[in-house]
């Protein structure tokens, strides 16, 4: 028989070594560190907190010694080591839908298979709640079902939504009214210890100080080539500063590391470090809206790193606070800026202000365009979405594109598909560019 | 002469356009993708090449007004006994591998048995085969396999019966074989058919024949000119097998933008309807590519979609949108899911609708489905023009006008007979530009 192509015979190679840079080995020991305290927090006397990262108040958390869960981390995290998809499933046979936010079906599924973390400790079980609404009604839902699960303490801070699009004193206000009558006193109660607003103050002064190196680090994208991912190794970056870690001299001197990084590579004009290890040319410049997708998370990454695609900025390394238009924790004013964070969370901005940070980053960061990656199970994110592409489209004249995944549901990624909407999109962005260069010389 | 050539490698079909340098579509070629894309990209290369050929021969004879007035009758025959040797090659390796097939153990104390009856069978195909081939026959499609294999489950039930030889072995064996008789290329034997055919088509047109010198010269001066494929452009889903660079691929949304582009340069809006996509693009007046979208994590509503309702209802692809534009009305599917619409469509037909009616649904589920993917690429603007495998099919177009004219008023709506073509031919433009306009040269893959 005839054979056209004879494929060589590849002998199994080993698993090449992945490339990552020093604060990356940093931020992955602190983040094995704190599923140790974790797993270990209730034999060492400690209680046990969950949040969300949009809006978590780890300073406060810290006040009350409370070893710091963070329910999304932990699903993202699975999705990452691939262990989400029997999660998921295992929820979805406990009775939730195939259209139920992932995040919450793997962590619902995480504790029906004994609740083990992601590392393979154990998880314990939680001693209160906090839920800082902003923006995520799942959030809600989400804590309802651990709460009958483990029957435990509550505590819903009520964020308003930036509908408007500003902050009012009253608002503000509401939400402090809240942390003094409400919050404090609920975490007082479920860890016996009392408040000290001057622990709070000196946590808040140590969170500044890495809030300067991460905007610092998301802001060296503007520098050609870029010395650094804004999604693909943000989300990395952001790691510390939106879970356990704000606020703690650990996360300030892994923001010091990395910004020294980051500062030799803009010197030497080197591009970001991707698996693979340095990105050679820098071909396009992208700026991304909405979450990745973490099941598989290499994969995607290697779709633009390929094709020579950076991502300059990314709304989604906002998600855990919006540091980057001059927002600071304030230990002068601690309840007020707690609130004023919270506030400001990229998912509590409406669609005008979201419009108007991706057309900045554009602009600022000389990006070529907008792709966004709708996410199938977070409505939150996704609605409205393709409005924003035509605006943004309108606005800037650059172009847009629009793939669509899942968060941590492994069977929502179609590598084939996005891959091949993604070479689309690029090769779009290389016909306007000989277009306009020929534009212009004619 | 330099020629310019685009492959579209798509999910059912691969589709070849060969173009010259004054950018005239010279061919085109089309076979089945057969889960074989270099086979598929060379024999749909060839295919284009061989109507290139085609195309010459009709341009050289035309000059040398050897056929006067019956230019068209000449070429029309001579492709049609050129086809038919081509088939009959095809026929003769199929029976050497049937038999090889047949031989050993495999068939025991019936092996002798089956030799027998496929020396018959193939005996009767051979004879059969010129009818294949006479003006207006209807065939299945224009693919070896499918005529090959109608014939042969046709003649095999009565020559198993007569030879008392179970059929369901006889099947086995052309089971095994055609695969391998399908990734053969014939590339070389093309001249050699040619003349062949030509000897076929003097026999049939006694009035040619007599004009034998005259009108040889001309073609064997074509044939004697090389077809340099100068710069290949490849697209869609197989795109990665091609033997050239990065260089030498694009994205079938951009060859589908610039494909429609070049057949209606008026183009702003573009829908696709192939096989496992639905493409909804739009393009600027330089039938550059502004924005598209496409069906994400579903295929229903695309090309397969009618697929598995023809084979729900037992009847042909080609068969569905006739049958729906017998329609009096319109039964509303909900559902686009492909396998539900299956299902729709059984319950439909136990509540006693007619079949044409549910037909006319069917294909309306369709277009309401692409209604949504080209309104979130930007709606559609003037003028529209709609490409893919569905757009030969007249109940979609029917739908789509329709909804068209509902949603957006008045609209040029374009859809040219040879749409299957548009990825390939936007491939082949690429190829002219990159030679011509950017003076690239050949890239071989890494």
């Amino acid at each position: 028989m005839s054979t056209p192509t004879m494929q060589p015979q590849i002998a199994p190679k080993a698993k090449p070594q992945v490339l990552k840079e020093d604060a990356m080995w940093l931020q992955k020991e602190m983040i094995n560190r704190n599923y140790h305290e974790l797993a270990t927090a209730h034999q060492d006397g400690r209680k046990v907190s969950a949040t969300f990262v949009p809006g978590n108040l780890n300073e406060l958390l810290m006040c009350f010694n409370f070893a710091r869960s963070l329910p999304e981390t932990n699903a993202l995290q699975n999705g990452m080591r691939k262990k989400s998809g029997k999660m998921i499933m295992d929820a979805e046979r406990d009775g939730h839908s195939e259209d139920v936010c992932t995040y919450v079906k793997a962590d619902l599924g995480m504790m029906l298979q004994g609740q083990v973390g992601p590392t393979g400790e154990p998880l314990p079980h939680p001693d209160v709640l906090l839920l800082s609404y902003t923006g995520c009604f799942t959030f809600m839902k989400w804590f309802e079902l651990i709460r009958q699960k483990y029957n435990c303490e509550t505590v819903m801070l009520h964020v308003p939504y930036q509908g408007d699009g500003k902050v009012s004193p009253a608002m503000r206000d509401y939400v402090v009214k809240q942390l003094k009558e409400k919050v404090i006193p609920t975490l007082e109660k479920v860890s016996g210890v009392k408040f000290d607003i001057d622990r709070l103050r000196q946590y808040m002064r140590e969170s500044v100080k890495a809030e300067e190196n991460l905007v610092r680090v998301l802001q060296s994208a503007k520098n050609r080539p870029s010395p650094i991912d804004g999604y693909f190794g943000a989300v990395y970056y952001i790691g510390p500063i939106f879970t356990a870690f704000r606020g703690m001299p650990e996360a300030t001197r892994y923001y010091d590391t990395l910004w020294s990084e980051v500062e030799q590579r803009i010197r030497e004009k080197k591009g970001p470090v991707t698996p693979e290890g340095e990105m050679a040319e820098e071909k396009y410049r992208l700026v991304v809206e909405g979450p990745p997708n973490w099941t598989s998370f290499r994969d995607f990454w290697k779709m633009f790193y390929d094709e020579g695609a950076v991502i300059v900025a990314s709304t989604y390394a906002k998600v855990g606070g919006v540091y980057d238009f001059g927002f600071r924790h304030d230990a002068e004013r601690p309840l007020e800026s707690l609130a004023e964070y919270c506030l400001g969370c990229y998912t509590n901005l409406n669609f005008p202000q979201r419009i108007d940070m991706i057309c900045k980053y554009l602009d600022e960061y000389q990006a070529d365009g907008l792709l966004i990656n709708s996410i199938k199970s977070c409505n939150s994110f996704s609605a409205g979405q393709l409005l924003m592409l035509r605006e943004v489209e309108k606005r800037t004249g650059k172009p847009a594109a629009f793939i669509e995944s899942d968060l941590v549901d492994p069977r929502y990624f179609s590598a084939a598909n996005i891959k091949n909407r993604l070479e689309s999109y690029f090769q779009m962005i290389k016909q306007k560019r000989v277009a306009q260069a020929a534009a212009g010389v004619h | 002469m330099r020629c310019f050539i685009g492959i579209d490698l798509g999910s059912t079909t691969t589709k070849a356009v060969v173009m010259d340098e004054d950018r005239k579509v010279l061919g085109r070629g089309i076979t089945n993708s057969r889960s074989n894309y270099d086979t598929a990209a060379t024999v749909a290369k060839q295919e284009a090449l061989v109507s290139a050929r085609f195309e010459l021969f009709r341009q050289a004879l035309a000059k040398s007004g050897a056929l006067d007035g019956k230019l068209d009758e000449f070429i029309g025959q001579l492709e049609r006994d050129f086809r038919l040797e081509q088939f009959l090659i095809q026929l003769t390796d199929l029976e050497e591998v049937c038999g090889r097939n047949a031989e050993g153990t495999r068939f025991g104390e019936h092996a002798a048995g089956v030799a027998q009856a496929l020396g018959e069978l193939f005996r009767r195909l051979r004879e059969d085969s010129p009818a294949l081939f006479i003006p207006n026959a209807k065939r299945k499609s224009d693919f070896f396999r499918d005529i090959a294999g109608a014939q042969y489950l046709a003649l095999g039930e009565a020559v198993a019966k007569d030879a008392g030889v179970r059929y369901d072995l006889l099947l086995n064996v052309y089971d095994r074989s055609i695969i391998e008789v399908e990734n053969r290329e014939y590339g070389d034997a093309i001249s050699r058919n040619l003349m062949a055919g030509m000897g076929r088509t003097f026999k049939a047109l006694p009035d040619a024949a007599a004009r034998g010198d005259r009108i040889r010269a001309p073609i064997q001066g074509v044939l004697d000119t090389a077809l340099e494929e100068t710069y290949v452009v490849g697209t869609g889903y197989g795109r990665a097998r091609l033997p050239f660079s990065k260089e030498h691929v694009r994205s079938e949304i951009l060859c589908h933008g610039l494909g429609a582009h070049v057949m209606y340069p008026s183009t702003a809006t573009v829908l696709d309807i192939g096989g496992q996509d639905t493409k909804a693009i739009q393009v600027d007046r330089a039938g550059i590519v502004e924005s598209f979208q496409m069906n994400d994590r579903c295929a229903a509503g695309c090309g397969r979609y009618l697929g598995y309702i023809a084979d729900e209802m037992n009847m042909g692809l080609h068969e569905l949108g006739p049958l729906a534009m017998k329609a009096t009305k319109t039964v509303r599917i909900n559902s686009t899911c492909t396998v539900f619409a299956g299902a729709e469509l059984r319950d439909r037909l136990a509540l006693g609708e007619k079949r044409e009616d549910i037909m006319a649904g069917l294909h309306r589920a369709i277009i309401l489905r692409a209604m949504s993917i080209l309104a979130r690429s930007g709606g559609i603007r003037n003028e529209f023009t709609f490409t893919g495998g569905v757009a030969k099919n007249e109940a979609a177009v029917k739908s789509l006008r329709e909804l068209i004219f509902d949603n957006y008023g008045e609209m040029t709506i374009n859809i040219d007979p040879d749409s299957i073509y548009t990825g390939a031919l936007g491939g082949a433009t690429f190829a002219w530009r990159a030679v011509v306009e950017e003076g690239k040269v050949v890239e071989a893959r890494a």
